[in-house]
């Protein structure tokens, strides 16, 4: 399902353009495009496909803003290993959890991660192919 | 959902490294025993940063090759179909 998704995001990057945006623009939007699709293929039930999503659907400029009750945040937990906060940085979300929670959260982000470069790279090598035939 | 009351039990801890560590490219290829909790930690940042990279690299790839599809060449016909599908 993510490949779909994937794909269908890709064909509304191009669609959105062509000839006015730049190359590192449009590599801006599939990279967001990646990110979104591998968070809603992930679904709800992860709290980082929660926390990417809500990061890339607070991206400024995007309209109005109805003001959010601020209470919500929790306090990032205090962390005495330098790893263990690298870690919390690097997983969506990953500020706020128990660490039993990061280390599983962690796994699932990087199982889904290596699987949506595995996508792209088909993508990639793909049209490669198809761009080389004469 | 935080369970603040709930002790974690070791053995949970030992199961969570074991799954994290089955996701990590090189101690798979090792068919590694247990590492200590900071060389997996190490590792497991260093790949998620490679993996940010590479989807960093391949987003560039592809916005090049969708340049080369604004052609009417009949490569590009078949690639927006690929798209399309």
């Amino acid at each position: 399902m993510v490949a779909l998704r994937f794909l269908r995001a890709l064909s509304l990057v191009r669609c959105s353009g062509p000839g006015a945006r730049s190359p590192s623009y449009r590599a801006r939007g599939i990279r967001r495009a990646a990110y979104a699709c591998m968070a809603a293929s992930a679904g709800p039930r992860r709290a980082w496909s929660r926390a990417l999503l809500r990061k890339i659907r607070r991206r400024p400029g995007r309209g109005l803003r109805r003001p959010r009750a601020v209470i919500r945040r929790r306090r990032p937990v205090g962390g005495g290993d330098p790893l263990e906060v690298a870690l919390r940085r690097l997983v969506p979300g990953g500020g706020c959890m128990e660490y039993c929670r990061l280390l599983e959260e962690a796994a699932d982000y990087v199982k889904c991660l290596a699987m949506q470069v595995r996508l792209m790279q088909t993508i990639v090598d793909s049209a490669s192919h198809v761009n080389s035939i004469d | 959902m935080s369970g603040r009351g709930r002790r974690i039990t070791d053995e949970e801890i030992n199961e969570l490294i074991s799954k994290l560590q089955s996701m990590l490219p090189e101690s798979r290829r090792r068919n590694a025993g247990r590492v200590s909790a900071s060389k997996l930690l190490k590792e497991t940042c260093s790949y998620i940063k490679s993996l940010h990279r590479e989807v960093d690299g391949l987003s560039d790839r592809l916005a090049g090759l969708m340049d080369t599809m604004d052609s009417n060449s009949p490569q590009a016909e078949i690639v927006r179909g690929l798209l399309r599908s």
